[in-house]
């Protein structure tokens, strides 16, 4: 019996306006707004001066930049200008509050919480001073991806100095109770810091209302430029002292040695300000763009589920598993949009996405996730081909697909024995 | 990592997409992988009784691109075959004709282990024993 395939997904025309590749994987990296384009040239060009030099005007106004990108940042976050330490990026920042703060604290106590949905930069930096005598606790998550706050409270003991949680996953987009988190912490006088990439700029976070005691924030996150990022790091009730991972002329306060990033700070902090001024009108845009493009692929395809609380996300994220469909496979057939996916066949490793493992979802779930994205610059009409498109390959690939067939025949895949290699 | 042209052009055109039926006797059905791995073939081959030929084979396949060109392929090439010549084919084979690179070669052989698993269901539901080695010159 010969099966008829429906037309591949290369019969879907992009209207007028919308032009290939689009961009839909914002949670990578983001596009350069061109305002921050803008306020970085000058110190790409004629204002090259060292931000360290003391004695002379190409210093001096480095300085005056760097100091007016603190106080745009700071101010995006709630905090002041002098708690603010740069660095190439949240990666580093993610080093330099976890090792500067085990490392200072570590008479007080050598037990670190955090959970297990965190990104790499937090878990590979916890297993390392778990090499180094720390003892690290990992907290589960709930099926939503959120973690139980009485597990928290449960895991603080006399031992603790640090918990580290992030604000919003950058798979999943879900946001954590960091409020309450925060609170807890405050009250067991346990440190909290916070990864605070994907949140900052685009859901409201204050260290003061959140009692967030250190936060690490990235440029290229909220469409400023990659290799600069911050350490907020708490001067007041209490303050916080880190050991600094980089040595080697005492900038930032001791904090972190290395001559600034000008123009990468510059950016960064124009990014902040237009994110502080944009960021409630924007998100309500991108979460309604976002409930468009979850809506139009729910009611044309049927086994779809979406990873994580929907209530607690990020507006400009889906991770979504069309079930019976392969990622990458997905993926090959909306070539012309720029998203990703859980699946082990799109990652270095072959290992499928842990973050979705963590959600409690079979490997199979986790193999057919995509990730969508949206950002600032992503349109209306970008999201409806999108939508169309992937409903075009989904259905292409079911047609494709034994374990699709074999679901609709009424077999229960989960009781067939595998053959696996 | 870009796809070989000869993987886009399976993926868009994939062969002999289908099913046969399972319960006829000249159907052999070979179900490899598992959905834990991102991968599982099914391939079925429809066997000429008298001659051994593989006059139709049929798959699906849930996993990447890479895996549905090799098991597309794999029907491509079995069909007209007798079944012991498609158990000449090699994982290597489809590598080499779809450019595979090394994180992908692991689709090639679960196409291989489907022609395997479905020409082995079809011999045990006819009773056709493997061929047996050749005897030593006396």
């Amino acid at each position: 019996m010969e099966t008829k395939l429906s037309t591949a997904a290369s019969q879907v025309e992009a209207p007028a306006g919308v032009h290939l590749p689009i961009y839909m994987d914002n949670h990578a990296t983001t596009p350069l707004d061109p305002r921050v384009l803008e306020a970085m040239l000058p110190w790409l060009t004629t204002k090259f001066g060292n931000a360290a030099s003391r004695n002379h005007s190409f210093g001096w106004e480095a300085e005056q930049a760097v100091d007016a990108a603190r106080e745009q940042i700071a101010k995006l976050i709630g905090a002041t200008a002098k708690e603010i330490i740069f660095t190439s990026g949240a990666t580093e920042s993610d080093n330099l509050a976890i090792k500067g703060i085990a490392e200072m604290y570590r008479e007080r106590g050598k037990a670190i919480i955090t959970q297990v949905t965190e990104h790499k930069a937090v878990l590979d930096t916890c297993k390392r001073l778990e090499k180094y005598g720390s003892r690290v606790t990992y907290l589960p998550v709930k099926a939503d991806g959120t973690i139980d706050l009485e597990d928290l409270k449960r895991a603080i003991d006399d031992e603790t100095v640090l918990v580290t949680i992030m604000a919003a996953n950058n798979e999943i987009g879900v946001l954590q109770p960091i409020r309450e988190i925060g609170r807890i912490c405050h009250e067991r006088g346990v440190l909290f810091h916070t990864d605070a990439v994907q949140a900052v700029g685009k859901v409201p976070f204050n260290v003061i209302d959140d009692f967030v005691d250190a936060a690490s924030i990235s440029a290229h996150k909220i469409y400023g430029p990659k290799g600069v990022g911050a350490l907020y790091v708490r001067r007041r009730n209490p303050r916080v002292q880190i050991a600094p991972q980089i040595d080697g002329g005492g900038h930032e306060r001791g904090m972190r040695s290395g001559t600034l990033n000008v123009p990468g700070i510059v950016g960064m902090g124009k990014a902040c300000e237009i994110a502080h001024q944009e960021m409630v009108e924007e998100g309500l845009r991108l979460s309604t763009l976002r409930d468009r493009l979850k809506t139009k692929l729910e009611s044309e395809l049927d086994y779809v589920h979406v990873n994580g609380s929907m209530e607690h996300r990020l507006p400009g994220n889906l991770n979504m598993s069309f079930v019976y469909v392969e990622g990458e496979s997905l993926l090959m057939g909306i070539n012309d949009v720029a998203v990703s996916s859980g699946s082990a066949c799109t990652s270095a490793t072959l290992e499928p996405s842990y973050v979705l493992k963590a959600l409690g979802l079979g490997d199979d779930v986790a193999h057919s996730s995509i990730r969508f994205g949206l950002g600032r610059f992503n349109t209306e009409a970008e999201v409806d081909y999108v939508a169309a498109k992937v409903i075009q390959v989904v259905r292409h690939l079911r047609e494709l697909s034994p374990l699709y067939e074999m679901v609709k025949d009424g077999i229960d895949i989960t009781k067939v024995q595998w053959a696996a290699h | 990592m870009a796809y070989s042209n000869k993987v886009m052009d399976h993926y868009n055109h994939p062969r002999n997409v289908g099913q046969l039926d399972k319960a006829s006797a000249e159907v052999g059905t070979g179900l490899v992988g598992a959905p834990e791995c991102g991968d599982v073939m099914r391939l079925q081959i429809r066997v000429n009784p008298e001659t051994q030929v593989i006059e139709e084979a049929k798959f699906k396949t849930f996993g990447c691109g890479s895996a549905i060109a090799s098991s597309s392929l794999a029907t491509e090439w079995i069909k007209g075959r007798t079944v012991n010549d498609a158990l000449s084919i090699k994982n290597t084979d489809i590598v080499k004709e779809l450019s595979l690179p090394p994180v992908k070669i692991h689709c090639s052989v679960l196409a291989e282990d489907a022609i395997r698993a479905a020409i082995g269901d079809w011999r045990k539901k006819n009773n056709v024993a493997e061929i047996a080695p050749l005897s030593p010159e006396k």
